[in-house]
């Protein structure tokens, strides 16, 4: 085994009232925001220790795309300070005092104007942001790979990839090296790198968190969620950002209230698609299979349900998505912000400064989607692909009008090796299990259920849609018996220092 | 028969009169601002905004419809339409492309005293763009263009009619009437030279000898009444001629050269743009109760066909004079006023239209920026009836009226402009003047009757137009009677 239980290797210290603690980064946000403000620890302190982790440990993860080491925050203890604790964000969320770079060579010096709704959210109630994690650029991807800085390294296995595009939220929050990232979600990016890093990762039901200030990849499916290192983390941190904003015309009424979460779910049904054991890697079937028996232990009820257009998703995923980022990434153009690489005529402007700007997946999804939406393609490709992604939707519908979940692993495969992956379609195919959340707008987790040759492995539960609060407590209830969470605590990978 | 026949279609942009943009709470009212002072993370296309839909671009748009005698679609939505260009900071347009608010709308023309319908394919809500401007004049010449976005998110609706229009003067009526049913609705300011309203203007022509057709021609950006008719008549007689001489001409963009007075190609369709519209995924489907629309269709003002009866019916006016009234709605809303404090409508009518217009027109004021108001029309009209002034000295006086204050007694009083109605003073005038003439009294007694105004002219320039002059003319016929005695 690689991984070690932080237990028996960390230092132990005592608190003077007497209790046991363990590091102060080991704790969850909600043990952090809790002893901040009962006055156990000081805020300050709480920003030296994740800044000296992230030093001592960052240059070999290389999670951060920026970081601050004094950071400012509202100081004022009264008041609404609830939830005063270090975060980061995904360098695709903008958040002023920081650039906004998407991991892309086009916005590599952007400062934003304005705050993205849940940075503003989390500053208000006494967060503290500590820096910008990487992310495949424009959040196109499944690895960081695609990042045009650097690619972030898995902190369990440092030659393996961390999944994405989320990957630099991922491995930060693995790595302790920060309690919660925000990232965001289109296909899996939340819920894949989560997996891969052994952490939680939560993709919210779509319009529960508003998406302004989240730079668009694929408007329709996007949904900003927490990467943590608990089920109770992702409620607590999922209520604080969530609700109706009145600047995003997509956001929901709905507000979630996580009390019942400690609930059992005895007597619940959940169902398995069958279609997914097709893709599946032998060894996270073997583990599956092996949780699922667990779940029935505690009194679930698992089925099995076909469905043939299962293997379509993939592909109504990569048309709809690819086409709405052609129009959303239009902006960079090089006339307001971003890099302009000037030319002769304003049309030249346009053209070489996207050429020099954006990266290959990216240039190769914008050209994918204008092709996909051009008046010839538009019937035979995107509505096609729309009038799919709609039966999806009824199928899966239809299944919660039985089922309380859909289960699955969260990744058909184990992180790649960096650089080991040469087919497109290998990284694609990551997604296969969790682009149904983002078609049909479904909130779902990834929850850690084991390690294979020491590389952690996600489970992953779908519920309908607003059912964020069932989709918690399923989660919760899996956490504290199945997987690997044991005593409060997910593994910790042992770092290398650099 | 004309053997060369133009079928001509419009599509009209009208920026709403909404106080603040269509997707952001920038103010739409823009005036002369400093440029990109009036902008916002959403009218910039700044990363991560997003748009929210302003309802009462939603209202202003639905009162359109229900004006231009549309059909209401309780369900629409927003699309985008892509191309770059540096005025688009998102690189998409908000428009609604698939389903538009209303569609299958009409009006009507009074074209040659007889009414002729327009249909109207579709009204759609849209957002503006941004403004250009080439340093160096022209966007040949220029080094540089600087780029403004206070314009970038105004709501506009956007009206397609068909191909229903069969010369370019229609073509200039149809947008006067557009022009003011969107005055009349309050939802446009109809400004055409500010941009407020603008017109792209389509027309094909037909052979009708060999039944063929040119091609159709897209003529972009108009922005008056006279050059959409001078670009369409332009066009109609560059496509006949081509299709004289047998020529095949394609489909192709063109533009209207003010100064030339003639237009120029853009771009040839075939190499159009494709737009790859697709439903906007930020914007929920925009859905209308039924009741909503209902309220909104209560608020909608009288339109100008009614008005034209209610003119008609009430004030017998003739359909030339009506129209100048539909036209300017100040000088309407002045002529109601009167109406109702005096009757005298003919004479009121008279007045507005010919002394009060010229004078207007002479010094390009509108009414409203003068002193002149219906109670001083009236009174002044009151003391020509008296006999108090001649209703020349009424004319006379009448430009002080739009530039002063004071009543009209106090103006007559003041310039001594009273006319004399006493028969003595008039006596003793005419009995100077026919001394002084001796010589053409003679003539006049020996059959000269013409010298009779002569001596009418005499009295009334040695009191300066004051004299009665009907009480002249009784007493001059009076006294030459006499002599002849």
């Amino acid at each position: 085994m690689l991984y070690v239980i932080i237990k028996t290797v960390e230092t132990v210290c005592f608190s003077d009232i007497g209790v046991v603690l363990l590091e102060i980064w080991m704790n969850s946000a909600e043990e952090l925001s809790e002893m901040v403000k009962s006055g156990k620890i000081d805020t300050e302190n709480l920003i030296q220790e994740y800044s000296k982790r992230i030093e001592k440990y960052d240059s070999n993860i290389k999670s951060f795309i920026q970081f601050e080491k004094n950071p400012s925050y509202l100081k004022e203890k009264k008041g609404k300070n609830d939830f005063p604790i270090p975060y980061a964000l995904k360098d695709n969320i903008l958040s002023l005092g920081f650039r906004t770079t998407c991991a892309s060579k086009i916005l590599w010096n952007f400062q934003s104007s304005y705050d993205s709704t849940v940075n503003l959210k989390l500053k208000n109630i006494g967060g503290i942001l500590m820096g910008k994690n990487n992310l495949d650029e424009f959040a196109m991807g499944t690895s960081t790979e695609f990042s045009s800085f650097f690619t972030t390294k898995n902190p369990w296995d440092s030659t393996r990839i961390p999944g994405g595009s989320s990957g630099g939220s991922a491995a930060a929050v693995a790595s302790c090296m920060i309690p919660f990232s925000l990232g965001s979600d289109t296909g899996g990016s939340i819920r894949i790198p989560a997996s891969f890093c052994g952490i939680v990762g939560y993709k919210p039901t779509y319009g529960l968190v508003s998406r302004y200030g989240l730079v668009a990849f694929s408007s329709s499916m996007d949904q900003i969620g927490p990467l943590c290192r608990s089920v109770r983390d992702a409620a607590i941190i999922t209520e604080k950002i969530s609700g109706l904003d009145d600047k995003d015309s997509t956001s929901a009424k709905s507000s979630v209230n996580f009390k019942d979460i400690e609930k059992d779910i005895k007597d619940m049904r959940f169902v398995i698609v069958s279609e997914c054991y097709k893709s599946m890697d032998p060894d996270i079937k073997f583990l599956f299979d092996e949780n699922v028996s667990m779940l029935k232990w505690m009194g679930v009820s698992v089925d099995e349900i076909s469905f043939s257009e299962y293997e379509m998703a993939l592909s109504v995923y990569h048309i709809i998505s690819t086409a709405e980022a052609s129009s959303n990434l239009a902006r960079f153009d090089g006339v307001r912000y971003g890099l302009r690489v000037n030319a002769d005529t304003c049309q030249n402007v346009n053209f070489s400064s996207r050429s020099s700007g954006f990266g290959d997946e990216v240039k190769r999804r914008i050209i994918l989607g204008t092709y996909n939406l051009s008046s010839d393609n538009y019937p035979v490709f995107f509505e096609k692909a729309q009038k799919i992604r709609r039966k999806l939707k009824h199928f899966f519908d239809k299944i919660f009008k039985k089922y309380d979940a859909v289960i699955s692993p969260t990744s058909p495969v184990l992180p790649y090796k960096i650089g080991e992956c040469s087919d497109i379609f290998g990284y694609y195919k990551i997604d296969s299990y969790t682009v149904f959340a983002n078609l049909g707008g479904y909130p779902a987790i990834s929850v850690p259920m084991g390690f294979i040759s020491g590389l952690p492995v996600g489970f992953h539960i779908m519920c309908n849609s607003f059912q964020d609060e069932l989709l918690l407590r399923i989660a919760r209830a899996f956490e504290k018996k199945c997987g690997v969470f044991e005593d409060n605590f997910y593994p910790v990978p042992h770092l290398e220092m650099t | 028969m004309m053997r060369y026949k133009p079928t001509i279609g419009l599509e009209i942009h009208a920026q709403l009169l909404t106080k603040t943009k269509a997707f952001c709470s920038c103010s739409a009212e823009i005036g002369d601002a400093m440029p990109n002072s009036n902008i916002c993370p959403v009218c910039t296309g700044q990363p991560g905004a997003l748009p929210v839909l302003n309802s009462k671009a939603v209202e202003y748009a639905v009162k359109a419809a229900l004006a231009l005698n549309c059909t209401v679609n309780q369900i629409s939505s927003f699309d985008r339409k892509n191309y770059f260009y540096p005025d688009l900071p998102k690189g998409y347009q908000i428009t609604q492309y698939f389903r538009p608010i209303a569609n299958n709308g009409f009006l009507f023309l009074n074209v040659n005293s007889r009414k002729k319908k327009i249909r109207i394919n579709r009204l759609h809500i849209e957002e503006d763009a941004g403004k250009l401007t080439h340093l160096g004049g022209n966007i040949e010449k220029s080094v540089e263009t600087l780029v403004d976005y206070n314009r970038s998110g105004i709501p506009l609706i956007e009206i397609v009619t068909e191909p229903d229009i069969e010369s370019p003067e229609e073509a200039h009526v149809f947008m006067e009437n557009i022009r003011n049913t969107l005055r009349y609705i309050k939802i446009c300011s109809g400004d055409l030279e500010k941009g407020a309203l603008r017109c792209d203007a389509n027309i094909s022509v037909t052979d009708t000898y060999n039944r063929r057709n040119s091609g159709r021609v897209e003529i972009k950006n108009i922005n008056s009444f006279k050059y959409v008719q001078k670009a369409l008549e332009y066009e109609y007689i560059r496509l006949s001629k081509s299709l004289e001489r047998n020529e095949i001409s394609s489909n192709e963009t063109r533009g209207w050269n003010n100064e030339n007075k003639c237009t120029f190609e853009m771009r040839k369709k075939e190499s159009g743009k494709d737009y790859r519209y697709f439903p906007d995924p930020d914007l929920p489907v925009l859905s209308l109760k039924k009741y909503h629309i209902e309220k909104i269709k209560e608020t909608v003002e009288e339109l100008p066909a009614e008005k034209i009866e209610r003119f008609r019916n009430n004030y017998y006016l003739s359909d030339d004079d009506i129209q100048i009234y539909i036209n300017d709605v100040e000088l309407s809303d002045f002529f109601e006023k009167c109406v109702v404090i005096y009757r005298e409508t003919k004479k009121i009518n008279s007045w507005l239209l010919t002394e009060v217009k010229s004078y207007l027109n002479r010094n390009s004021l509108r009414i409203s920026e003068t002193l002149f108001k219906p109670e001083k029309l009236i009174e002044l009209l009151k003391n020509i009836n008296s006999g108090r002034i001649s209703n020349n000295i009424g004319k006379s006086i009448l430009p002080i009226l739009f530039t002063s204050d004071k009543s009209v007694l106090e103006i007559i009083k003041e310039n001594k402009v009273e006319q004399i109605t006493d028969e003595k003073t008039i006596k003793k005038l005419i009995e100077d003047v026919l001394l002084n003439n001796h010589d053409k009294v003679e003539s006049y007694k020996h059959g000269k009757k013409g010298l009779f105004k002569f001596f009418i002219g005499e009295v009334m320039k040695k009191t300066k137009g004051k004299s009665n002059p009907i009480l002249v003319r009784e007493i001059l016929e009076e006294m030459l009677k006499d002599g002849e005695n």
